[in-house]
């Protein structure tokens, strides 16, 4: 919708490093608690990416405990007081549905690496 | 009829986004480019027997415009527009022919009551049209899982009583949503973010006015 691109322009956030599905990162997430404002820090991989514009979100999937948890955020949300990527994922899917049915060393995901190995 | 301190604006619906309120909440809004709108004329009681504005809005080319409203648009002293609407209002005296009004004549927060026309459906079925709940998925029912069922009893009245609701024509009609929030107003861009939903396709005729139905604790026009 090009028409509100003007309007969509201000709430869109240039401060966010690019990342992908499979990265893990660290969301710093502002928390308020009645008056109280503080930052929370929510780390895992990135299992997806959805929508685009001002309305895209990424959902972050971590496990504690042994419990699988999983946040949607969306890209733009002024409640992510930042953003850093920890490392970056070799992965073959845009959407990395299936480590919901992995445990332990399965559900882990390769390193990319930057320079592709020859030979 | 006590008629209350009502402003009104045209406009035309751009479509929808989202934004953030200063908390972080995400909010819906509908973009509305509001006017520049026109006092075309003013209705006083001596005259007219009540108070309202006339407001103008939309760019037309004058040979497209008839005799008798090129008449009108003379007497306001106005370049023709293509929409009129009035607004009733009490403090009508207060307005001038030929006054422009912007955007910017409804602040923040303000309650307000959204007038358009509706998407058109088409033909629609009484399950769409009207809510109704379709007869049985299986059970024995034969190519009749969207049909309205009964429409009354039999010998006696021994007809289909006015008004029963029926298939038919669905939606393209003009709809009002009562109080709806303005979320915020550019002046400059002459927009108006309406919290919600308002009917109608992207394009369609917008009138924004002082909800009718909101008391004044809540904001309400005086």
């Amino acid at each position: 919708m090009q028409t509100l691109d003007s309007i969509d322009a201000a709430s869109l956030r240039t401060d966010i490093p690019v990342f992908r599905p499979g990265d893990t990162v660290k969301v710093h997430v502002k928390v308020v608690e009645g008056t109280r404002s503080r930052i929370q820090v929510f780390q895992g991989v990135v299992i997806r990416r959805h929508g685009g514009g001002v309305r895209e979100t990424f959902t972050v999937r971590k496990v504690s405990f042994g419990v699988g948890v999983e946040r949607t955020f969306p890209v733009h949300s002024p409640i992510i007081d930042h953003l850093e990527v920890v490392m970056r994922g070799d992965v073959r899917r845009a959407k990395l549905y299936y480590l919901r049915e992995l445990r332990g060393k399965k559900a882990k995901i390769r390193e990319k690496r930057e320079t592709a190995p020859t030979g | 009829m006590a008629t209350r301190e009502r402003k009104g604006i045209l406009g035309e619906k751009l479509g929808m986004t989202q934004v953030w309120d200063e908390t972080g909440r995400l909010v819906p809004v509908t973009v509305v480019k509001a006017g520049p709108c026109v006092v075309t004329q003013v209705r006083t009681p001596d005259r007219d027997g009540y108070d309202a504005i006339q407001l103008g809005f939309g760019a037309i080319d004058p040979r497209k415009v008839n005799k008798p409203l090129t008449g009108h648009y003379d007497a306001a002293g106005v370049p023709p527009r293509r929409h009129l609407v009035e607004i009733r209002t009490s403090d009508a005296s207060t307005y001038t022919l030929g006054q422009e009004i912007t955007a910017d004549v409804f602040e923040p927060g303000a309650v307000v009551d959204v007038v358009s026309t509706s998407k058109g459906k088409g033909y629609a079925g009484v399950m769409k049209r009207h809510g109704f709940g379709g007869l049985g998925a299986g059970h024995g029912v034969q190519r009749k899982h969207r049909s309205p069922g009964s429409i009354g009893a039999c010998a006696t009245p021994a007809r289909v009583f006015k008004g029963t609701r029926m298939a038919g024509r669905m939606g393209n009609v003009k709809t009002t949503t009562l109080n709806l929030k303005v979320h915020s107003v550019d002046a400059e861009k002459g927009v108006v973010l309406v919290k919600g939903a308002i009917p109608g396709p992207t394009g369609v005729l917008v009138l924004i006015r002082s909800a009718a139905k909101v008391s004044l604790s809540r904001g309400g026009a005086a």
